[in-house]
């Protein structure tokens, strides 16, 4: 499973670092940076990347599968 | 328009909304969805004519448009801001583009997560202060204890005041002063030049200046430059009174809202405290749920081709942006009507969308957090004073929330030490 996060879209909201931060962190202004090298979410945090999407209030977080 | 013709209420929400009005107020959750099945944007001629869109796509759209819509007025009212884009009176939440950006970005930090974890100790602290003084008074079974005044609304003036680095005991005054502008925008009060807003902070800022500097939010204002520039005076004396108005009312009343429903609800009570997992999805669906702000919009000077939901409206017009009417869509939500408190896909809209998001968001999260579950912890039991949920007040205006909230306090808790230091 591949997350991305689209820059243009986050405004900050921060539920994604809230929900998984172990897959998204906050960067300096509060903006969402993925933390997994290559966006590849690792084995057993798949659960934590769809809460992530399923929560960005600006459909700012895409999962490939 | 039938079911609107034929509700009870003793006007048609359709076309005589006020929402400055107590009828407003008291009913607005059912005012909105009635009117989403209904007519979806509403128009009124209250305030010089504004309308009202109630679906979670349209107000989204709004929002996200800021060629057409323009920030330079947000609080609606019949003086209408005019030729003050794209900086506005209160930089970034009044700016629009290409301004709005950097007056954005310079406040930005402040308000990260991280900076904004460091004033949580603090806050929990005036949680319990405020607690301990409410069960010292030894509130009986039968004496109702407001959580509205004596918890809720000292919480966000407290905390925003430390980090201003202003007077703690002046937080009664930013209230007084944001109630003027906020509940009965463009009425004529009579008070003493001296007690204003205006007067207050131009009277800080001109002190600030004189003293050294200072590692707070105004110190950092003073430090702050755009393009290479210090911020001009307007421009400091702007953001502050933005922090003061958007980061008071609009979390105190979040908090107080919270609490009535938890009054209510003692099966919600029990899963807060019991399951520690549940915990951040119950507190972004009390946001949802009883998300308190309503923003406004300008149709923007110029535009002939702006439309709210199909309906074509001029430059110039009033929209309001009724966030907690979007978070109540059932096209935008499953059960979009429940309170669903393990809620797992949830992207509710009680901080605005777009490039205004509020800006203030982790602090104002952070101390509904830290509030609700401080009042928890050390009152597991609580109900409404008066059984009857609409003997509460709510505010009027474009920030909604109980300004008095009598409840009886059922069962109190050992304060936890360990967790209190």
């Amino acid at each position: 499973m591949k997350v991305t996060v689209d820059g243009e879209l986050c405004q900050g909201h921060g539920r994604c670092y809230g929900l998984a931060p172990d897959l998204f962190d906050s960067d300096d202004e509060g903006y969402a940076v993925v933390l997994c090298p290559g966006g590849e979410v690792p084995a057993g945090s798949e659960g934590h990347a769809q809460l992530a999407a399923d929560n960005c209030p600006e459909f700012a977080i895409t999962i490939e599968v | 328009m039938t079911d609107v013709a034929t509700s009870p209420h003793s006007r048609d929400w359709a076309t005589e909304f006020d929402h400055t009005k107590d009828d407003y107020a008291a009913a607005a959750p059912e005012i909105w969805d009635e009117l989403r099945s209904s007519c979806p944007v509403a128009h009124s001629d209250a305030h010089g004519g504004v309308w009202l869109p109630t679906r979670h796509a349209d107000v989204s759209a709004v929002a996200n448009d800021t060629d057409r819509f323009s920030s330079e007025g947000v609080i609606v009212n019949v003086w209408k801001p005019a030729g003050i884009a794209p900086v506005g009176y209160a930089p970034p939440i009044t700016s629009d583009p290409p301004f709005h950006a950097d007056a954005r970005r310079i406040l930005l930090p402040a308000f990260a997560p991280k900076q904004v974890a460091r004033w949580e100790d603090a806050t929990r602290a005036t949680c319990n202060e405020l607690i301990d003084e409410i069960l010292e008074s030894e509130p009986g079974p039968e004496d109702p204890v407001d959580a509205a005044t004596r918890y809720a609304q000292h919480i966000p003036v407290r905390v925003i005041a430390e980090m201003l680095g202003l007077p703690r005991e002046d937080g009664d005054r930013f209230r007084t002063f944001i109630h003027r502008i906020l509940e009965k925008p463009g009425q004529q009060h009579a008070t003493d030049p001296e007690d204003t807003l205006v007067h207050y902070l131009s009277t800080v800022i001109a002190a600030r200046r004189r003293e050294p500097a200072r590692d707070d939010l105004i110190g950092f204002l003073l430090d702050a430059e755009l393009e290479g520039e210090p911020l001009t005076d307007e421009h400091i004396f702007g953001s502050i009174a933005l922090l003061l108005i958007a980061g008071i009312d609009t979390t105190w009343s979040a908090i107080g809202s919270s609490l009535w429903h938890l009054a209510l609800h003692p099966e919600h009570r029990d899963r807060l405290r019991n399951d520690p997992d549940v915990e951040p999805f119950a507190i972004e669906e009390l946001l949802r749920f009883y998300a308190p702000v309503t923003m406004a919009r300008i149709v923007a000077e110029g535009v002939d081709d702006a439309e709210v939901g199909g309906c074509p409206v001029k430059s110039r017009d009033w929209v309001l942006l009724p966030f907690p009417a979007a978070n109540r869509d059932p096209e935008a939500f499953e059960r979009a009507d429940e309170f669903v408190i393990d809620r797992q896909r949830n992207r509710h809209l009680a901080f605005g969308l777009g490039i205004h998001r509020c800006l203030g968001s982790n602090l104002a999260r952070m101390e509904l957090r830290v509030a609700v579950t401080e009042w928890l912890r050390r009152i597991p039991d609580f109900e409404l004073a008066d059984p009857d949920p609409s003997s509460v007040r709510w505010s009027t205006g474009q920030v909604r929330g109980p300004r008095e909230l009598p409840v009886k306090i059922l069962r109190t808790a050992v304060p936890d030490e360990e967790a209190r230091q």
